[in-house]
């Protein structure tokens, strides 16, 4: 009996793994069987030409570009917030500390507010101050967004750092400071896998940027120019009549996902570099 | 483990050679860090005076006073929970990380009251160096965890850091196991190993005292063997306070024994008096057995 028992959860635990596997397959196989036929150097390489959006010649590189930018920009700015919090919260203060807990809850409820509630708030501030839509919005606006995601992942690893490393760490003499410097080498994978899906929400993200990036078919030269996003270059292309162009926003999702992926390599990459000091 | 004990008593040879090679040819040229440690020979002690410490309003100590002599090892017995680790950590103030303790009375350290509200922490700390129940490397290289300590009370210089490293993993029986893979995760070793990298950790910031938690009930029994070995053969220039669950091991290298029970200190003396003839009704119970 016990062993049937046993075998229906197994079958259960294998069944939910492949349900999630064949969503993922199934988006993939849409994207490539959509996107590949639009595929060309001209996507990844050239600005949309004149009649880009009535099916002529170009590609999305504003797009590409503009997303780096904010990405990189925005993930950067991130970490330089949330590190800091995290190791306040976790090395500075007590265990039961009510700052503590209500720091935790308020990101819980950052972490669940959507992207296009940031992107509105954003927008009424800009418009307050009389700025337009540019890079430097949308670089603030995803900051914001990740770095709730960025302070609840680290946390989840850092509330892990064992309470024995740190007392051997301040038995030799050393400062909460210097305790910090040990603690980053132990949590440094949970940094990457936080750093990660930062990456992948802030790439992601359409409605955020829609009101503070803006559009533009111009790679962006300065922080003040409205910058594009692939997120918003597939949406407006999934809206256009023509065939071609549609085809083409499946292209700029493929695209999308291979940078996600490289990115992810990377992170994992990484990952291991520095986890190889780890102490299980 | 004959092979492993007779390289480690060779490593120790060559580390002492090293030593009083040092001392003889070189002693203008090496460098301040050695210089400063060579001079701490002068004997200190530790002196607690009505300690009473309460976590969370429960009396953990009662009322200890105790003197703890240099160069000596001084043994720490009695049962679980009888607040043998507490009053360990109140002697290097590692107890402040504990959470809602209250401190009373005062601890002098080599005359200094390092309960005083002037006494500077990482000072404490540096005198006096603990070795923990479980080895705890920290997540770096070997050489790394070697040099930590160093590093953080201001030496950077590379070479007499290599000296440190050198050094103290000679002193522990480490240099011919790792001194190919100095650079290589201290994850690594094997748990005897590391337990002995964090006494050469300790040992490298120059303490005058060595705390040591358990510090072999962890390991093997060949590498609790080290250890000990190795408690020994430092006593020679530290003192060691040791807390032990285990009385044959007190009975094997113990100087001084501090026998406590319930937050209590029952009875101190040296290792003879009190393993040999114990004046308290409660000592002599639990040496016979009678609880543990």
């Amino acid at each position: 009996m016990k062993f049937i028992v046993e075998k229906i959860f197994y079958v259960l635990m294998v069944l939910s793994l492949l349900l999630v596997f064949a969503f993922l397959g199934s988006i993939l196989i849409t994207i490539i069987k959509n996107g590949w036929p639009a595929m060309s150097w001209d996507m990844v390489t050239k600005l949309p030409g004149g009649g880009f959006y009535i099916g002529k010649e170009g590609g999305v590189l504003n797009a590409i570009v503009g997303s780096l930018y904010i990405v990189g920009a925005s993930t950067i700015l991130g970490l330089c917030i949330s590190i800091p919090i995290v190791f306040f919260v976790n090395i500075y203060l007590k265990k039961d500390s009510k700052l503590a807990s209500l720091t935790r809850l308020s990101f819980d409820v950052l972490y669940g507010i959507p992207s296009i509630v940031y992107g509105a708030f954003a927008f009424t501030i800009m418009i307050f101050f009389g700025l337009r839509t540019s890079l430097l919005g949308g670089i603030i606006v995803i900051t914001l967004l990740i770095i709730p995601i960025f302070v609840r992942s680290m946390d989840e690893v850092a509330r892990q750092l064992p309470k024995e490393l740190l007392d051997a760490t301040y038995s030799l003499g050393a400062t909460r400071l210097e305790a910090i410097k040990v603690a980053i080498r132990q949590i440094a994978p949970g940094i990457t896998t936080a750093t990660l899906l930062s990456i992948g929400r802030a790439i992601g993200d359409a409605a955020g940027v829609m009101f503070t990036a803006g559009f533009t078919d111009s790679i962006p030269t300065s922080l003040n120019q409205p910058a594009a996003t692939l997120p918003l270059s597939i949406f407006f292309q999934l809206s256009s009549p023509t065939p071609e162009v549609r085809e083409r926003a499946y292209a700029a999702a493929l695209l999308l996902t291979i940078i996600v992926l490289v990115l992810s390599i990377i992170g994992r990459m990484i990952t291991y570099r520095f986890s190889k000091n780890k102490i299980k | 483990m004959e092979k492993d004990s007779s390289k480690f008593t060779n490593a120790f040879k060559r580390f002492e050679e090293w030593r009083s090679d040092i001392s003889k040819t070189d002693k203008e040229k090496t460098d301040e860090h050695l210089d400063i440690e060579a001079d701490a020979k002068k004997d200190a002690t530790i002196n607690i005076e009505k300690l009473n410490i309460y976590i969370q309003n429960t009396h953990i100590l009662k009322d200890i006073s105790l003197q703890l002599h240099d160069k000596k090892i001084t043994c720490i017995i009695g049962p679980s929970g009888c607040g043998k680790t507490t009053l360990l950590k109140s002697i290097n103030r590692m107890i402040d990380t504990t959470e809602h303790v209250r401190v009373e009375g005062r601890v002098f350290v080599d005359g200094e009251d390092i309960y005083d509200k002037k006494a500077e922490i990482t000072h404490i700390r540096k005198k006096i160096g603990l070795l923990s129940q479980r080895p705890t490397p920290l997540p770096m290289s070997i050489y790394d965890n070697i040099t930590f300590g160093s590093r953080i009370h201001g030496i950077r210089n590379k070479k007499t850091l290599d000296k440190i490293v050198e050094k103290y993993l000679l002193a522990t029986g480490l240099w011919d196991e790792v001194k190919d893979r100095l650079h290589s995760p201290a994850s690594a070793l094997s748990i005897g190993q590391q337990q002995r990298l964090c006494l050469a950790r300790g040992l490298a910031v120059e303490p005058q005292f060595i705390l040591a938690d358990e510090s072999t009930s962890a390991l093997d029994p060949i590498s609790s063997k080290n250890i000990e070995d190795l408690f020994l053969k430092l006593r020679e220039r530290y003192g060691i306070i040791m807390v032990t669950h285990t009385l044959r091991q007190a009975l094997r290298i113990a100087d001084y024994v501090v026998f406590m029970y319930m937050g209590e200190m029952i009875e101190q003396g040296t290792a003879d008096e009190l393993f040999n003839h114990p004046k308290h009704e409660l000592t002599k119970q639990y040496l016979s057995g009678v609880f543990s």
